[in-house]
């Protein structure tokens, strides 16, 4: 019985120390999980990678939100730039960091063929920040955030 | 009428401080940087080019490292055609220290650059040109005295896969430009690594 339930916890055991799985997308799924939403929701959708040093500066002040609006109407989304081929990387970089939120990867071919659709202004660096609400974008900014120019920007959006 | 004039020179000045460097069409101007061996280059040093292969590159970036080799071929194939590439580095070093110029010294020495690797000190190239990441191209064509930008964007469309390549941006632009033709895309966009500005 003591063996069974010790089974039980081990095997319990990776789910609760390990994060979210990050899921690999293309262009068009990656727009079903915030553009094409159409409720009321704030979808926050950051552009990052594990090799981009200011978009790791910067995951920690996206943490703070999501764990402060956990249960409220704004939703976490980051999308890793990485190569599929670092998919093992960049799990267990989020596993590390205990990334929340909805966890892509984009797999998404030629980047000319999307960037001006997430925002014509985008040049294509990283970090990256989108928002959408009710289906519309509400907010772009290329570049990175400080804890408090972010929570700033959720709070008029929200 | 006095008003006006005030009002369209204040436009005109508006104007200018928020461009953002380079449209196809404009006129680059040329720059004076230090080359990784110590000399200063400057496109005017080049009385026999057609044009430039502008690439705004570092040591650290991934993709940049990424496309070091295709920018490698790049020189080797359109060189010899009277298109030079000048590699420029625009990042603050003093942010990543990869691309110090000591390290830019060692990278075109391993590699045996057979173009000049530039330090974009000042970063007023960089801004001039308006290049956002690395690595960033500019295909320039020299038109008497003028160097006209003719490509603004991404080398190919797969920064991961040399072999995976569909399409070769400045590869399609310089032939295209060697042949008379107009260029297109004369510009794209791809993913890289901000410049990093100093504050």
């Amino acid at each position: 019985m003591r063996y069974t339930k010790l089974g039980f916890i081990l095997f319990l055991f990776p789910l609760l120390i390990s994060g979210n799985k990050v899921i690999v997308v293309n262009f068009e799924q990656l727009q079903s999980y915030a553009m094409h939403k159409t409720n009321d929701t704030l979808y926050v959708m950051n552009f990052w990678a594990t090799w981009c040093d200011p978009c790791v500066k910067e995951l920690p002040a996206f943490q703070a939100e999501y764990k402060k609006y956990a249960n409220r109407k704004v939703k976490f989304i980051f999308v890793s730039m990485n190569s599929v081929r670092e998919l093992t990387k960049v799990q267990n970089f989020t596993d590390n960091q205990k990334l929340g939120g909805q966890l892509l990867l984009l797999n998404g071919g030629n980047p000319n063929d999307w960037i001006d659709k997430v925002d014509s202004s985008w040049s294509g660096s990283i970090p990256a920040t989108i928002m959408y609400k009710s289906g519309k974008k509400v907010y772009f900014r290329e570049g990175e955030f400080t804890s408090e120019s972010l929570e700033k920007i959720i709070q008029s959006k929200k | 009428m006095k008003k006006l004039a005030i009002l369209s020179a204040a436009f005109i000045a508006l104007c200018s401080f928020v461009s953002t460097g380079y449209n196809v069409g404009d006129k680059a101007m040329d720059f004076k940087l230090k080359n990784v061996d110590g000399k200063m280059i400057s496109m005017s040093d080049y009385p026999n080019a057609k044009g430039f292969i502008v690439v705004f590159t570092c040591n650290h970036c991934p993709f940049a490292k990424a496309y070091e080799n295709r920018i490698i071929a790049l020189n080797n194939m359109y060189a010899p055609k009277g298109y030079y590439v000048i590699a420029i580095n625009p990042n603050d070093p003093t942010q990543v220290d990869e691309d110090s110029y000591a390290n830019m010294q060692v990278r075109a020495k391993a590699k045996n650059y057979a173009f000049p690797y530039v330090i974009d000190e000042t970063q007023e190239v960089a801004h001039a040109f308006g290049a956002a990441h690395t690595p960033h191209v500019f295909v320039l064509q020299k038109s008497g005295k003028d160097y006209i930008v003719k490509y603004i964007g991404a080398i190919d469309d797969n920064s991961d896969s040399e072999t995976a390549v569909k399409q070769k941006y400045v590869e399609d632009a310089v032939n295209n430009l060697l042949a008379g033709k107009l260029v297109n895309p004369a510009s794209t966009k791809a993913i890289g690594c901000g410049i990093k500005w100093k504050s």
